[in-house]
């Protein structure tokens, strides 16, 4: 029988089907972080459990970590409770911690793929939404709630129903200045904040085969911001070299015979998703949102479109979105002054993320009127950026690194965008005060988060 | 082992917006907590609460007028982050069912493993509970999960809704998936050994 990619890995991990229920499914690597973990650690204790298979769970905190002084204590007490309670948990159940300090922190979704833990046909959780990231490597990962992260350290495995299979193929040839973060925003903008709920969706076509694998995590990474379960992209021979060398990633021998099982990890010719969406790259312009859901997007150059009127339930949502960003319907957001930049996050804090930022903003200077955050997701991102020099260019221009961690994407810590100004973010949420109670957040990919730095208002980047 | 489920009538709180996500249910600023407790008085918060945490008269949950442990919300209800937080403070401010004509996945799965039943209506079973609501904020609703009905008992309109089995099974026996899941350790073992 054809399968998709997806049936063929989440196939060969069902260790039990439940009648009329969900699957029971084996899950090859844990990641946790300090948000969603404690009450998890909290319930294994309180039954007398140990972890199962601690080696299968590696553990960063980046939630609530600061960006700047990260070698001094946590100013906030409830931060760094959280942060603390996870070392203690990772110490006394014996898993991996790279915690404060350690070279290998930062964002999990960052450090899985850097260090080879993110690897083709696993399958792959997270308590946490954006855990889809991993999904570029050929992976079944998505998020799960804490209850289903406590559900892993006790047994490695997890109940989940079968999600539906949705294949978006993009094909065509990328315009200049279209970035990965632009295609994702497209799809989602076509597909609604909820247009893939109950799927898990696999990218495919020439335009995505054509993307680097960082490029392939920033749109695996949003799956979820059109509610689909996870995201995921067959791996091929860009994939296995990003892999290969990596610290976890197998050697040797191994590695050949992983290569080999990895190279039947596609859909077959004739398999049948539930549903299929097609997508011409030619359409796509660098986006930008103006609502406050990720699917309220728009090419940087349009105007703010009406709800659709037949939706009498949406247009209050609809309405009440656009208030709380004090936007109206028609306008053209283009030229609008902006107040904060944030470069950084799962979706938009790697290494090319930085480069493209760099090579934009070289030889230019900040608005004065900008205030620019700019968190690499992990030390490794950060010694990479010092390694090539990036540093020195974003310093002339103006711009200062800070440390890794989720920071503004989510505003846990300090770095909180003040109520009522506007931030361009290359983050994945524009949702109310997702970075700061009132803030109001623009999502956009890296250069025309550069562009905007640059001018002080909304920027095309083809137009300096 | 949790309060276990059967039939619930009361009385419910609406809230008519769409694409509520998990950072408006509970900001991200109230997950720093490592226990499961409290969350409910953070539920809605930026909607309940003024910046100096006076509470917004308009917002449905400080209107005395409704009251009940029925949320009856707009369709795509908890999209966005993954957050239990959002279900433990569902749950915590006393809300047993949350009624809705679409749920995001992972919520969804969050809100049945606290024993917070999601029904999943129809669109015109929705408009129509929400305009019973609106007329009469007593209006009562019927959830019986062993017949897996919903009623709107002033229209005298019902509804059936899915649960999976195993799911339904828990909820009315107080289980939860980690018993099963300790349950089947040969299982998992042999799983193991099969794939070396």
């Amino acid at each position: 029988m054809a399968n998709t990619l997806f049936d063929k890995i989440w196939d060969a991990h069902v260790v039990n089907l439940i009648d009329g229920g969900p699957t029971q499914l084996y899950i090859d690597r844990h990641y946790c972080h300090e948000v969603t973990s404690p009450q998890a650690f909290d319930g294994l204790r309180q039954r007398g459990l140990k972890v199962f298979r601690p080696e299968k769970t590696f553990c960063s905190p980046d939630h609530n970590i600061p960006t700047l002084n990260q070698d001094k204590p946590i100013s906030d007490p409830v931060s760094r409770n959280q942060v603390e309670t996870l070392t203690r948990n990772a110490n006394e159940f014996g898993v991996t911690l790279y915690g404060l300090g350690h070279k290998k922190n930062g964002i999990i979704h960052v450090i899985g793929p850097e260090n080879g833990l993110t690897l083709p046909g696993y399958t792959i959780v997270c308590g946490d939404s954006h855990t889809s990231t991993h999904g570029a490597f050929g992976a079944v990962a998505f998020g799960i709630g804490t209850s289903e992260v406590e559900m892993v350290l006790a047994s490695q495995c997890i109940l989940q129903p079968k999600p539906k299979t949705m294949r978006i193929n993009v094909n065509g040839k990328l315009r200049n200045g279209v970035t990965a973060k632009d295609i994702a925003l497209y799809i989602i903008a076509k597909m609604t904040t909820g247009g893939a709920t109950g799927y898990f969706v696999e990218y495919a076509g020439e335009t995505i085969r054509n993307l680097s694998m960082e490029e392939r995590m920033t749109v695996c990474n949003l799956s979820i911001e059109m509610g689909a379960r996870g995201g995921m992209i067959a791996p091929d021979e860009i994939t296995f070299a990003y892999c290969k060398g990596r610290e976890f990633a197998p050697k040797g021998e191994e590695w050949e015979k992983a290569v080999a099982y990895w190279r039947t990890l596609k859909s077959d010719e004739d398999a049948v998703f539930d549903k299929e969406i097609n997508f011409d790259a030619a359409d796509i312009e660098p986006r930008i949102t103006f609502g406050t859901n990720p699917g309220m997007g728009m090419g940087i150059g349009e105007s703010i479109p009406a709800p659709d009127p037949e939706d009498e339930a949406g247009k209050i949502s609809y309405a009440k979105s656009l208030e709380y960003m004090g936007f109206e319907v028609g306008q053209k957001l283009e030229g609008h002054p902006i107040d904060y930049v944030f470069l950084g996050s799962c979706t938009n804090g790697r290494i090319e993320d930085f480069r493209a930022f760099a090579n934009f903003v070289k030889g230019k200077k900040k608005a004065d009127n900008v205030t620019a955050w700019l968190v690499p997701g992990s030390w490794m991102v950060t010694d990479q950026i010092k390694a090539e020099g990036l540093d020195k260019i974003l310093a002339e221009a103006g711009f200062e690194l800070r440390q890794p961690g989720c920071s503004a994407c989510l505003a846990m810590n300090e770095d909180k965008i003040p109520s009522g100004k506007l931030a361009v973010s290359t983050s994945n949420r524009n949702f109310e005060g997702r970075q700061g109670p009132g803030s109001r957040t623009i999502l956009a990919g890296p250069l025309v988060a550069a562009a905007s730095a640059i001018t002080g208002i909304l920027t095309d980047p083809r137009k300096i | 082992m949790k309060e276990k489920f059967n039939i619930i009538t009361s009385t419910c709180i609406p809230l008519p917006m769409e694409n509520v996500d998990t950072d408006q249910i509970i900001p991200a600023r109230f997950l720093k907590a490592t226990s499961r407790e409290g969350f409910g008085d953070n539920l809605f918060r930026d909607w309940r609460y003024d910046k100096d945490g006076k509470p917004i008269e308009t917002f449905v949950l400080n209107d005395p007028t409704y009251s009940g442990c029925i949320l009856v919300a707009g369709k795509n209800f908890g999209s966005g982050s993954s957050r239990e937080h959002a279900a433990w403070a569902i749950a915590d401010y006393g809300f047993r069912v949350v009624v809705s004509s679409f749920f995001a996945d992972i919520h969804k799965n969050n809100e049945l493993n606290n024993f917070v039943l999601p029904v999943v209506v129809s669109e015109g079973f929705l408009a129509e509970l929400f305009n019973t609501i609106g007329v009469n904020p007593k209006a009562e609703v019927i959830v019986n999960l062993p017949e897996q009905t919903i009623t709107n008992r002033e229209t005298g309109h019902s509804e059936t809704f899915d649960i999976n089995p195993y799911k339904k099974h828990c909820l009315m026996n107080g289980l939860d998936d980690i018993e099963f899941l300790l349950s089947k350790k040969n299982d998992i073992e042999a799983y193991e050994a099969g794939r070396k």
